[in-house]
């Protein structure tokens, strides 16, 4: 059975109703989708890139689709009582497949524009028209899927020279008395020499049903911007999640993005970064923490297409228990692109025997005047390090947690955001004690500790 | 950073070294025998005829054939083979004897091209202490020390004796390692193959010398199979060399080959290639498209296997000595130098698998890639669940010497347990102008320093070969590589 054939069937048979309740822009993209999908397979176990996925059985399960657009009955204003400590953002949140904006929305007005797709077609057509679906490469079945289910996404958009003085925060909530899966879509277009700092986090609510997350992320950075975008995952083993990010920057702009995982039941991360200017900078960075039968993978793209640019990835894995680790990263250098320096980094610890991880870092470089590296390893702490610590009285739990926090410590310190940082510490020491329960550390804390 | 070269002389540099000659480009003017163009199961049956091979065989090579039919070629790889038209090939050729009977007395013509090659198959040649097994298009020419090596129980002769003295053996080993359902070269290979070495070493017997075969194309429009299968017994250990040049021509000629090795408890072989088939002009014409299929099992505990291989030539490589690592503490070792100029194309690398415990891999290569070229390393490391306590150590480089050329890195790594420790780091870059500039203030031209520089960057890899070939590889990089700096 193929199972993309169930949503395309779905499709078919609601197609009105999608349309209707869709901006025009949607719905164009829709048909080329729905072209796209005719022969399209997903990935399984062992297609190039997947080599640990089979995204045919993440989405064969018989997910309900929110066609009509159902409100779903959840009391925001009772789950969301908590903001991170010393870090006031600008909250959104989305609650399954639909947005909202809190009070603290309210924060950034004036500078930034975040919008739903439904309104930003009336308020910014032209700069819908113009960067809507326009990064997202249709090849991929998945982004294909959502571009033919998604109803509605956000818009944010810094002008030109803008500095948001505040984080944009978007919490993503699962909440819903059925196996659900849903589109999430983002666009989000930072003029030239404008800036904006956005952390996502994804949560589950109720852990009883099975939830797919099938996300588009298209980030433009345009002349001089900075972009940060945080990306943390906390949910539960049931949820599942499928999110491209698809980059392009332009000459002198700097991206990070940094993805967290703590808890979760399946991601694949995609990125895919075009770098088309001089002297930009782009930072992947990566870390995930599983245990349990946790399956996490990363595949990275980065493809250099102007001279003298410079990229850093980085991703740490800790796997323990039965987890699942990949991780596949490529570095393209196109020719005439002399002195790029673009460094990848896969470190990993397998901390059990059942434990496994599959890393392929790969360099493709068309031009000589260039630094390029790639460094991978999977291994276990260091025994001397941790009879060091045991000479020295500290039990051999605490140790190995004191040597796993050190393990990840550098790509928590990747990120630009103090608060952020100082929390994940936080965060991580709670998972490594195993005292982290769900959405204990999460932004919004929506239960208690 | 200053530039230290003008673009002019780097350009004449490189030009002159695309110029390079490929010195083994001759054609022996000799009779030979080639059966008809084409494939089909009669080609099979003809060259098993030819061969007066056994029964088993003959099926054999008819099961690797109608496997062959199923299969497609891969495309998987970052080369370009074009569309082989498999009917347009002849798949057997072979020197004529002069008369029936002397198939002992080695053609005048036949021993002329091998000197001209540097092999010496003439046995008073004792200095260069080194056994040889000659290939020449389908079938082995000569052995060299046959007799001193059988006092010893070394068994080293063409796999078509083999297959006529030694049956049993090669019935045991043949297609174990590499089964004819493993890719699609491997099964044509197993359907088709004419001639190789065959090496047997008895229990607890350390080869005396090194064991040699030369491998050399002559025929036109001609493909070259050939098979090697090397095993070496409980304790024994042996140091194998492999050499290949082709004439020059305008149109390309495949080779493929199958190399199977066994290594048994305690075992040690080491396999040595230096890979100097015909590039193919400076644009990209002619040359030999160079598909192999090479695998050894360290089956027993405490075996080891070393892969060493130098490649400068063919027009398309696309070849990964492989070791599966069965028994507990067994060694893989893979060191490899690939050279690439003009318009070559090589995928190689390894894979290393390891299924023994406490097994220990470790993999060097070294890529230079000039000219239009495009050079890549490709390998796998996999340690199985149970394979507990497994150390892997890679290590890539890749110099580029052109804007136009390429260097690209694909490794795969699967740990299953956490016991195991597995390390990868590559690195691409041009070479060091700091360096060339220091070379240059003590008063080295350009062309020395790059030399110098490419010799001391593909060492660690060179020290690996023995003494007999090391000389021939350095001679064949500073040939190939002469001042090209980009």
């Amino acid at each position: 059975m193929n199972a993309l054939k169930q949503y395309i069937d779905l499709y078919d048979e609601s197609r009105e109703v999608i349309e209707q309740q869709s901006p025009a822009l949607l719905n164009n993209l829709r048909r080329i989708a729905r072209e796209q999908l005719e022969n399209a397979r997903l990935p399984r176990k062992g297609s190039e890139d997947y080599e640990a996925t089979d995204l045919e059985e993440v989405f064969g399960h018989d997910y309900g689709v929110n066609v009509n657009r159902l409100p779903f009955d959840v009391d925001l204003s009772e789950t969301f009582h908590c903001d991170v400590p010393n870090m006031s953002t600008c909250l959104y949140y989305s609650s399954n497949d639909a947005f909202h904006s809190s009070a603290t929305a309210e924060r950034n007005i004036g500078q930034v524009v975040v919008e739903p797709f439904s309104m930003a077609a009336v308020d910014y057509p032209e700069l819908m028209e113009a960067y809507y679906g326009k990064l997202a490469r249709m090849s991929d079945p998945t982004v294909a899927l959502n571009s033919l289910l998604v109803q509605d996404g956000l818009l944010i958009y810094v002008p030109d020279g803008i500095v948001a003085e505040r984080p944009i925060q978007l919490v993503n909530i699962f909440n819903a008395a059925l196996d659900m899966m849903v589109q999430r879509r983002l666009l989000i277009v930072v003029g030239k020499n404008a800036s904006i700092k956005f952390l996502a986090c994804d949560h589950t609510q109720s852990p009883d049903y099975h939830y797919l997350n099938n996300q588009v992320v298209e980030i433009v950075a345009m002349q001089g911007s900075t972009i940060d975008y945080y990306d943390m995952e906390e949910s539960t083993p049931f949820t599942r999640r499928v999110s491209s990010i698809y980059v392009t920057q332009h000459e002198g702009s700097n991206v990070l993005i940094d993805g967290i995982t703590l808890t979760n039941g399946f991601t694949r991360n995609n990125y895919h970064v075009e770098v088309n200017g001089e002297h930009a900078v782009t930072q992947l960075l990566g870390m995930t923490i599983a245990s349990g039968e946790q399956h996490v993978d990363s595949h990275t793209f980065i493809s250099h297409n102007a001279p003298r640019c410079h990229s850093n990835e980085m991703f740490k894995y800790v796997l323990n228990d039965k987890a699942v680790g990949a991780f596949a990263g490529k570095i393209l250098v196109k020719p005439n692109c002399p002195r790029v320096e673009a460094y990848q980094g896969n470190r990993n610890l397998c901390g059990a025997p059942t434990a496994k991880m599959y890393t392929k870092p790969q360099l493709e470089i068309y031009t000589d005047d260039v630094m390029c590296s790639h460094g991978s390893a999977v291994g276990q702490l260091d025994e001397e390090a941790l009879f060091y610590m045991r000479t020295r009285g500290i039990g051999i739990d605490e140790a190995r947690r004191l040597l796993m926090q050190a393990f990840v410590a550098d790509v928590i310190d990747g990120v630009r955001l103090d608060a952020l940082k100082d929390r994940l510490h936080y965060l991580v020491e709670k998972r490594f004690a195993g005292t982290l329960s769900n959405c204990a550390g999460c932004l919004t804390a929506c239960r208690s500790n | 950073m200053k530039e230290i070269e003008k673009p002019e002389k780097g350009n004449q540099i490189i030009e002159e070294a695309a110029q390079a000659e490929y010195k083994y480009g001759f054609v022996t003017d000799i009779e030979t025998e080639v059966i008809p163009k084409g494939l089909d199961e009669d080609v099979v049956r003809r060259i098993s005829a030819l061969k007066g091979e056994p029964e088993w065989l003959l099926e054999f090579r008819l099961k690797a054939y109608r496997h062959w039919l199923t299969l497609k070629a891969p495309t998987w790889g970052h080369v370009h083979v074009p569309e082989i038209d498999y009917q347009d090939i002849s798949y057997y050729a072979a020197p004529r004897h002069k008369k029936e009977g002397e198939a002992k007395e080695i053609d005048p013509e036949l021993k002329k091209t091998f000197d001209k090659l540097g092999i010496p198959l003439e046995e008073q040649m004792r200095l260069s202490g080194m056994a040889v097994d000659a290939v020449m298009d389908s079938v082995s020419v000569k052995t060299t020390y046959r007799e001193r090596l059988a006092e010893l129980g070394v068994i080293f002769c063409s796999i078509s004796e083999a297959v006529k003295d030694y049956p049993d053996l090669v019935r045991k080993y043949l297609g174990k390692v590499v089964p004819y359902t493993d890719n699609f070269y491997a099964a044509l290979n197993s359907a088709v193959f004419s001639d190789g070495s065959f090496v047997y070493i008895p229990k607890g017997v350390r080869c005396p010398m090194e064991l040699s075969t030369y491998f050399r194309i002559n025929a036109a429009q001609t493909g070259q199979f050939e098979r090697t299968l090397i095993v070496a017994d409980d304790d024994a250990y042996v140091s194998y060399l492999e050499g290949c040049t082709a004439p020059m021509r305008d149109e390309n000629q495949l080779h493929a080959a199958i190399v199977e090795i066994v290594v048994e408890d305690r075992a040690e072989v080491k396999y040595s290639t230096v890979q100097n088939w015909y590039p193919g002009d400076k644009d990209g014409k002619g040359g030999i498209y160079n598909l192999v299929t090479k695998r050894g099992l360290c089956r027993g505990d405490h075996s080891k296997l070393s892969w060493t291989q130098v490649e400068t030539g063919s027009a398309i490589t696309w070849k990964y000595p492989s070791c599966v690592l069965m028994g507990d503490h067994s060694v893989g070792e893979f060191y490899s130098v690939a050279l690439t100029n003009n318009w070559q194309e090589a995928d190689t690398g390894t894979k290393m698998i390891h299924l023994g415990k406490h097994s220990t891999s470790t993999i060097v290569s070294k890529g230079i890639s000039a000219g239009h070229s495009q050079n890549s390393y490709r390998g796998m490391v996999k340690i199985a669940p149970k394979a507990t306590g497994c150390r892997n150590f890679t290590q890539c480089d890749s110099l580029l010497l052109s804007d136009t050329s390429g260097a690209h890195t694909f490794p795969v790594i699967e740990v299953g347990n956490d016991t195991s420790v597995v390390e990868h780091e590559a690195t691409t870059s041009k070479i060091n102008e700091d360096q060339i500039f220091y070379c240059n203030q003590r008063g080295i031209s350009t062309e020395d320093a790059v030399g110098l520089i490419v010799n001391g960057y593909a060492k660690e890899v060179m020290a690996k070969l023995p003494m007999e070939f090391a000389v021939e590889a350095q001679k064949l990089l500073s040939v190939s590589l002469e001042g090209a700096v980009g």
